[in-house]
């Protein structure tokens, strides 16, 4: 009797807190960590992405969720500061349990959350261009690598319709991505006949803010006769400076075209852009870019924003195609185990903003349309060239010699993201 | 027609076009069609079908056969070609999607009109859905101020010519050649035949057959000073010794080249002085508030940058209000910004100082701590009021392009204006310091604080409107660099330490100091720029800085007698 009693009291305890564990796990949401700085120099860029999440994981919760349960945004904020990206990463996905992360901005950011994802084994979606040479298992690259921005942009300026650039000069912020973009392209300038003094390259720190010298220069580079380009890579807060004395010191761009790679409608929008017209932009996505589904998106950031003047931008299209791509990847798997994900996350596709559809490939890079833009006097970009279908991404630039052997593919039987030879 | 061309020709100059606004532009080139249209054409190469027909040719999506129409559009000389190739320009030429046409659109509102191509004639509305705009990019844009400005090579306006003959010189097309001949013909004003001239020498270098005319466009051209000119020179120098011209034409050519090159590297130096001397008037802008409440008063006010940063958004918000108010008037809210920054900032600043450094004087370190606490809340305070993005403070007029002198030194205007400015601003604060009662007290509680409280100073009082008073300074520093930086929550932070590096250098509690120190650090900066490039430059400043102030630890100017050991 006492044994029986026992017994049915261990059953009844036991059913109970199985119970309880599965209205615990009914209760629980799935946990979608937001890592972008909303303080400090970054914000200006970041905290657009912030919200293009919590728009994105709003829009999935009123549409019934993932796998019948609520998402839950968990917002950090790093404060632009490189290091403290790695503890919030850390604090996401040990102390708040997050199944995957949408964040970074900067490359230097990035390479320092890298060892955290790799330790603690969960899922990075990385939403803008940058240099390339990398592929981690961890990290889901949805942004341009640079033959899918820079190396089409440098092909439109040297073509009869950009100009026919025979002189290029490449300004930068000197950092990695702008020097590594400016080395590939460096090495493939000099394959197509352009010889390094016909190359300018110049480097200024973050937030310059005096251009005097570094436009007049430019001037003086481009008048020898030869027709002359310029390609930015200058990045966040300089730009401003760098375009207002471009247009004081009266630099059009039928005579010096500026193609810029971190300059989208946002970063527009602290500027006058009417002396500006005709200067370019290579994105994968344009606000301007006219679409069904472009404008649905533009109509729905409107209203989570509550203001009509917002713009969209590239970094924004990133972050939806990714978010898109991982909740697809999660309805296949069935779970939002990180693995079971990355394998389904292969193949995945999503329908872009601009049209086409973008893929997810092994080396964790999408196949995306390249559009060049020229900038118009409201602050929109007007695409003047973009490429045929979809380009895909390439991790390591065929144009270095010590990259362009390397292969990156997380599918058996490479299985790795910088080898010469397959791993199995 | 005359006066009709005129003005279709004054919207049209190359070098001003994108500073006029475009529905004005528009409204002159439909005015202009309107008026064109009555009057009867004695010289048209084209008969109306003609023009239309050559028109629609632009219809085509390569924009090597736009170029064909366009030029095939000039070529013959029709005046009114002009409003059209400049509609394409200003991105009004359409494709009405109903019958296919070509029409000029105009905005008004949400409605655009078509104003058709010969006639002039508004011929129909739409929205802007119903229109697909003929594409335009910059191979275009620039065939199409080629062409127009062959058109204007015989406007009747001479600043139009004038237009036209740089633009002329830039392309520097043989094939125009024709042209400017027939030009120079015409021409009666002796500056601009020498412009003229001068685009005539540049093409005729090259296209030149014979040994005389070689010579003599060497001749016109050895007397300018201008890259252009180097470049022409440069480029005939190398093509005629890979030809085997007349060893007396290389010799002079490369004659003419140095002279040019001596000339140029000259003004080179002199831009580089300009430079410096407009750079470090932005530094004095930004020091010279902190030179009075880090210099006069020793504290050390991290929160310095940040009061920039708050002048620049008043100007911001004083920019949208009166634009809400008097459209028409906004280029003048700069004249109503600078009191406005001066006081918003100038009040932050007083309630810092009696909110939280009145109670650390004589703690430099505490002050430093807290006042850069404060430069965060005061920082994420206006992220969270006007958002993390950037706001777009309009240049008036005054204030944007350049003066372009012809031996290629260009003169920016929102500089110029800022170097003017930073010596008014200065200015004000001597006389202040120096004459007013005001002034005379600040000097004497800076200088024994319990003395001038025993004849009757209210050193507290005193003590917070001068720190005030440095903050407004610091308040109207942001309208001036609203004009040149972006106006964001982190413009402070640009600014902070190159200020407090003017100040630690010209000599603390010095206002000349402060004024010298801005000057040579700038000039300073610009020479080495362009040897050193941006970022070694700033990091040799700063060493050399260092090593001065282990030279001199007070400065450039220190201060003597008693004030230094109080």
């Amino acid at each position: 009797m006492n044994k029986k009693l026992q017994a049915l009291m261990g059953a009844g305890a036991l059913a109970w807190s199985a119970m309880t564990l599965s209205t615990a796990q009914a209760a629980d949401t799935i946990k979608v960590g937001v890592l972008h700085s909303l303080s400090g120099t970054m914000a200006i860029s970041e905290t657009t992405l912030k919200d293009t999440v919590l728009m994105l994981v709003d829009d999935l919760n009123k549409n019934g969720g993932l796998l019948g349960k609520q998402v839950e945004a968990v917002v950090v904020d790093p404060a632009s500061d490189w290091p403290l990206f790695a503890e919030k990463a850390r604090e996401l996905i040990e102390k708040d349990k997050v199944d995957v992360v949408f964040g970074c901005w900067t490359s230097v950011s990035r390479k320092s959350v890298l060892p955290v994802f790799e330790e603690l084994n969960s899922m990075l979606f990385y939403p803008v261009q940058y240099e390339g040479e990398e592929s981690s298992r961890n990290v889901f690259y949805t942004g341009a690598a640079p033959n899918q921005q820079a190396i089409p942009a440098v092909d439109y300026l040297m073509s009869e319709d950009g100009g026919a650039a025979e002189r290029i000069v490449l300004l930068g912020t000197d950092y990695v991505y702008p020097r590594t973009t400016n080395k590939i392209l460096r090495s493939y300038l000099n394959g197509k006949g352009i010889s390094d003094a016909d190359i300018m390259e110049n480097y200024t720190p973050f937030g310059h803010s005096d251009w005097q010298s570094i436009v007049a220069d430019v001037k003086a580079f481009a008048s020898t006769g030869k027709k002359t380009a310029v390609v930015s890579t200058i990045n966040g807060d300089a730009n401003v400076p760098f375009y207002k004395e471009l247009a004081n010191q009266g630099i059009k761009a039928e005579d010096i075209p500026v193609v810029a790679f971190s300059v989208g409608e946002e970063e527009l929008a602290g500027i006058d852009t009417k002396p500006l017209v005709g200067h370019l932009a290579a994105w994968n996505y344009f606000q301007s870019v006219e679409s069904d589904a472009n404008a649905a998106f533009i109509k729905k950031w409107h209203a989570f924003i509550g203001d009509d003047a917002r713009v969209t931008n590239d970094p924004m299209e990133a972050t939806y195609i990714g978010f898109s791509m991982w909740k697809q990847a999660v309805e296949q798997a069935g779970t939002t185990d990180v693995d079971a994900v990355r394998q389904a996350m292969y193949g995945q596709k999503v329908a872009n903003l601009t049209g086409g559809t973008a893929v997810m490939n092994t080396n964790h890079h999408l196949s995306k349309p390249v559009l060049i833009g020229e900038v118009q006097d409201d602050g929109q970009f007007d695409t003047v060239w973009e490429t045929e279908g979809t380009v895909v991404g390439d991790a390591w630039s065929d144009f270095l010699p010590e990259s362009a052997k390397l292969t990156a593919d997380w599918t058996y039987p490479w299985v790795c993201g910088n080898c010469e030879k397959p791993m199995y | 027609m005359r006066i009709v061309m005129t003005a279709v020709l004054t919207a049209v100059r190359p070098r001003f076009v994108w500073r006029i606004s475009v529905p004005g532009l528009i409204a002159v080139c439909a005015i202009c069609a309107v008026i064109a249209t009555t009057m009867p054409h004695p010289a048209h190469a084209f008969s109306d079908e003609e023009l239309r027909n050559v028109t629609e040719k632009l219809n085509v999506k390569s924009a090597t056969k736009k170029i064909k129409a366009i030029d095939a559009m000039a070529a013959d000389g029709d005046p009114r070609v002009a409003p059209i190739l400049n509609a394409m320009l200003e991105g009004n030429l359409f494709v009405r999607d109903s019958d296919e046409h070509v029409v000029i659109g105009a905005k008004k509102g949400k409605v655009w009109s078509h104003i058709d191509i010969v006639s002039g004639e508004i011929v129909g509305e739409s929205s802007s859905k119903e229109l697909s705009k003929i594409k335009v990019n910059n191979r275009l844009r620039g065939a199409l101020r080629d062409a127009l400005a062959a058109l204007n090579l015989f406007s009747k306006d001479i600043v139009v010519r004038t237009a036209a003959v740089e633009q002329v010189m830039d392309a520097r097309d043989p094939s125009m050649l024709p042209l400017l001949d027939r030009a120079i013909e015409r021409e009666e004003d002796p500056t601009l035949l020498a412009r003229m001239e001068l685009a005539q020498a540049t093409m005729a270098l090259a296209a030149g057959e014979t040994p005389k005319q070689r010579m003599a466009a060497i001749d016109v051209l050895a007397s300018e000073t201008t890259p252009q000119i180097r470049a022409v020179l440069s480029q005939f120098v190398a093509s005629a010794e890979a030809e085997g011209y007349e060893p007396e034409v290389i010799a002079a050519a490369k004659g003419a080249l140095k002279s040019v090159e001596g000339r140029l590297s000259m003004w080179q130096t002199l831009g580089d002085v300009y430079r410096g001397i407009s750079l470090g008037s932005v530094l004095l802008l930004a020091a010279v508030g902190l030179a009075i409440t880090f210099g006069v008063m020793g504290v050390i006010n991290m929160a310095h940058g940040e009061m920039i940063m708050i002048g620049a958004y008043t100007t911001f918000v004083v920019q949208q209000v009166f634009a809400s108010i008097f459209p028409s008037g906004s280029p003048w809210s700069l004249m109503i910004a600078v009191p406005a920054a001066f006081v918003v900032a100038g009040l932050v600043g007083i309630v810092i100082e009696r909110c939280v450094i009145r109670f650390l004087y004589g703690r430099p370190l505490e002050t430093l701590l807290a006042t850069w606490g404060v430069s965060l809340v005061l920082q994420q305070a206006i992220r969270s009021l006007f958002g993390a993005t950037n706001q777009q403070v309009m240049a008036p007029d005054f204030m944007s392009g350049a003066l372009e002198l012809s031996n290629g030194l260009v003169l920016t205007y929102n500089r110029l204006w800022i170097i003017l400015f930073s010596l008014i601003v200065v200015g004000g604060i001597a006389i202040v310091l120096r004459y007013t009662a005001f002034g005379l007290q600040m000097r004497a509680v800076t200088q024994n604080r319990r003395m001038a409280g025993s004849v009757g100073i209210r050193t507290g009082y005193v003590d917070a409107l001068t720190f005030g008073l440095g903050s407004g300074i610091a308040g109207i520093a942001g309208v001036a660099l609203s004009q040149i930086s972006n106006v964001s929550p982190n413009l402070g932070q640009t600014y902070i330490i190159d200020s407090f590096m003017v100040v630690v250098f010209g000599g603390v509690g010095n206002l000349w100091g402060t004024v010298l120190g801005a000057f040579s650090l700038g000039i300073v900066n610009k020479f080495l720029e362009p040897v050193a490039g941006a970022v070694l430059a700033k990091i040799f400043v700063l060493i050399a800085l260092i090593l001065f102030i282990q030279k001199r630890p007070k400065g450039l100017f220190a201060l003597k007698g008693r004030a230094v050991e109080a």
